[in-house]
């Protein structure tokens, strides 16, 4: 149906348009995910995976286990699958599709009988040829299966047979298996165990230059780098890191490295150390920096500042955790706490936090007086205050008493309806103030001092000057 | 008698007096204030190399006056900013409000490798300075790796001592740190000089205290806290003092 007589049917109709190529890609990452069931897996374009599953299902308990586990993962994923297993690809294929149940198991040697009520077009071929078994009155696979082959031939040519042999099993059809994406790898074995830092810091130069000149050749970069570090007595350890960005700078990666070797316990001897790349990414090949300019410390001159921050920031991570190096960036919200937000480090310093924003990023500066530090959550304090608008003449914090000379405000903060309805009619009233000492606080009053719906008139402690 | 340059010779000596490897032309940081400036071996506050911050006393527990004077001498830096700190209670636009773009800050936030962090990021030459908010003990150890590692960089390192007890004694420690200054909120005056009831704030009121330096004697100067471009300013001490007498009676004479 063309889409304009679609749409003149139903004029609300919601239209997207096709990404063919969005969707192979998809299901190509499907196939590969499968390949934690199998070695052997297939895309099926336009709608469906291969799994050549010969071999595998008792490592996931059965065939029955398996199935239910593999549907359960796909519902998990908002996946709707059917799912057949049979001896032959075209009849797990056509039961698959058109089998009863969505989830079949045919036993080996019935799939004759399974795939005998199914229709025709069950076999992968073309509409025309449906049309025309039809008219002959072979509708189901089991009268075709059951009338002269001969004259079939003839009339339809060999492609039909070879459809329905290779659903029943006559004729062997290989499937072309996903390939995994090729990790590198690369390993250092030694005649004497070592056991010293200074000895792993020499291979691990070896092993980080050897992966990079692979990185290099493919264009990536590395973002996770695990080091396994095989013992005399059989055992491994394992030292992981990880890269903001994609890296394939030796000297970096090493460095990483490096401050991780105090972590391993080389008990008895190391025997063997390997490198693994099981994260990487592309990265556009660069200039290499000029030997004659490079500067004492390894790091490339120049450059631009988020470059040479990333080896420090990088060092930060991996010893202090990801979560724990960020910048700051301003969100436009009158709520002090809600003004700034943490974001990655190597995050865009623009990235569009609402879907439309046609104003200029918020500014950090704000025209009222702003603390420098302020608290997670306000304390509460016990002020006294003329009401409405009168500044707080002393407040109680921590059983201290503060006696206020000189106070700016009110400073008058509206919740944000428009996000949390809730905050509709709440309503801070902020002063700057100034005790005896010259210490400086900023506080704040819950409520506009007039209608008890605005706020219940307890004061807090928000901040320090 | 052979013609001795006295001036390598005063950089020599004063090199030995500081005790460290840098030479005697390292670059400092000025406040802008003369009076501070020439008190200050280098004209400022000197560059590679590691300084004490605190507060005094009750505000030695957040230490905001610290953490503004530290936004407020780097906003005057260029580069990356590295803030190292336990408690998440940095405030942008206070930091923008002294003149430091927050947009030129790097957090991390830890408590237990903060120093290590801070010595990371004090080998770092292109960063503008390292800001670290310390809760405990700085040794002489410690101190000296963060000193050293500064001096190699020529990155501006601060350490904002906090501590949640008064006259906690951790904090007069001897540690390798080139300085060590305490800033106490003074009451400020009248934001209007000439009408004391208008309300207001004006610009807050700090007694700065460089209480130990390598090369200087320990001072203390009354300063207005940073305005928006990070600068201090010498208050004007005498200008909310009362007229002197003398000058009244001659008036009244």
């Amino acid at each position: 149906m063309p889409l304009a007589q679609a749409q003149a049917m139903v004029p609300e109709l919601l239209t997207v348009d096709a990404t063919p190529a969005d969707d192979a890609a998809a299901l190509d990452r499907l196939a590969a995910w499968c390949l934690r069931l199998s070695p052997m897996t297939a895309a099926d374009r336009p709608d469906g995976v291969w799994i050549d599953v010969t071999g595998c299902t008792h490592l996931q308990g059965g065939e029955t286990s398996m199935l239910e586990a593999l549907s359960g993962h796909l519902a998990g994923s908002g996946l709707t699958a059917r799912i057949a297993i049979a001896d032959t690809p075209g009849a797990a294929h056509a039961l698959a599709r058109h089998g009863e149940r969505s989830v079949t198991i045919v036993d080996p040697g019935a799939q004759d009988a399974a795939l005998a009520p199914l229709p025709v077009q069950a076999l992968r071929i073309g509409d025309g040829q449906t049309a025309d078994l039809r008219r002959l009155g072979l509708d189901t696979i089991g009268q075709l299966a059951g009338a002269a082959r001969g004259p079939l031939a003839r009339r339809f040519g060999n492609a039909l047979l070879t459809r329905l042999d290779q659903a029943t099993g006559r004729v062997r059809e290989p499937i072309q298996p996903v390939l995994p994406p090729e990790i590198i790898v690369v390993r250092r074995g030694f005649i004497e165990p070592l056991s010293t830092a200074e000895a792993f810091a020499t291979v691990i130069l070896v092993l980080v230059a050897e992966a990079c000149t692979v990185l290099e050749r493919r264009g990536e970069g590395a973002r996770r780098l695990d080091l396994v570090f095989e013992r005399v007595d059989g055992t491994t350890q394992l030292v992981q890191i990880g890269t903001s960005r994609p890296v394939r700078d030796v000297r970096h990666l090493a460095r990483l490295l490096d401050e991780r070797i105090e972590t391993v316990d080389p008990g008895p001897g190391v025997e063997a150390m390997r490198l693994v790349l099981p994260l990487v990414e592309t990265l556009a090949p660069a200039q290499r920096a000029d030997g004659l300019m490079q500067r004492a410390d390894g790091l490339a001159p120049g450059g631009t500042e988020a470059a040479d921050l990333s080896v420090l920031i990088d060092r930060l991570v991996n010893r202090l955790g990801p979560d724990t190096v960020y910048r700051l960036r301003s969100v436009e919200s009158d709520v002090p706490e809600r003004s700034q937000r943490p974001v990655p480090v190597h995050a865009a310093p623009e990235a569009p936090s609402q879907p439309v924003s046609p104003e200029p990023p918020a500014s950090w500066l704000h025209p009222g007086p702003r603390p420098v530090r302020l608290l997670d959550r306000p304390e509460p304090i016990e002020a006294l205050a003329m009401m409405p608008d009168h500044p707080p003449r002393a407040f109680t914090w921590r059983r201290v008493r503060h006696r206020i000379v000189r106070a700016d405000g009110p400073e008058r903060i509206t919740g944000e309806w428009w996000w949390r309805a809730n905050e509709l009619t709440a309503v801070r009233d902020y002063w700057a103030v100034e005790n005896q000492d010259g210490r400086r606080f900023w506080l704040f009053r819950q409520g506009d001092g007039v209608d008890p719906g605005t706020g219940g008139l307890a004061w807090f402690l928000h901040g320090f000057f | 008698m052979p013609a001795i340059d006295l001036s390598a010779l005063r950089a020599q000596v004063a090199a030995l007096a500081r005790g460290t490897r840098r030479s005697a032309a390292a670059a400092a940081l000025p406040f802008g204030i003369p009076a501070i400036d020439r008190h200050l071996p280098g004209g400022g506050l000197a560059l590679g190399a590691v300084h004490e911050v605190a507060g005094g006393g009750p505000e030695v527990e957040h230490g905001a006056a610290a953490a503004l004077f530290a936004a407020g001498l780097l906003a005057r830096r260029p580069g990356p900013v590295l803030w190292i700190h336990g408690r998440r209670d940095l405030f942008s636009a206070g930091l923008a409000g002294a003149g430091l773009d927050p947009g030129r800050l790097v957090l991390v936030r830890t408590r237990r490798g903060a120093l290590q962090a801070m010595e990371e990021g004090l080998r770092h030459p292109d960063l503008a300075g390292v800001v670290c908010d310390c809760e405990g003990r700085l040794d002489l150890v410690a101190s000296r790796r963060l000193q050293l590692a500064a001096e190699a960089s020529d990155v501006l390192g601060l350490v904002l001592r906090q501590s949640r007890r008064f006259a906690d004694p951790a904090l007069v420690a001897p540690s390798a740190a080139t300085s060590r200054w305490r800033i106490t909120s003074l009451p400020s005056p009248p934001p209007l000089a000439h009408a004391a009831d208008v309300p207001g704030l004006g610009r807050a009121r700090w007694s700065l205290a460089l209480l130990r330096c390598r090369g200087a004697e320990p001072a203390t100067w009354t300063v207005e806290a940073p305005d928006a471009q990070g600068r201090l300013a010498l208050a004007a001490v005498l200008a909310d003092r009362s007229l002197a007498p003398a000058a009244l009676r001659v008036l009244a004479g």
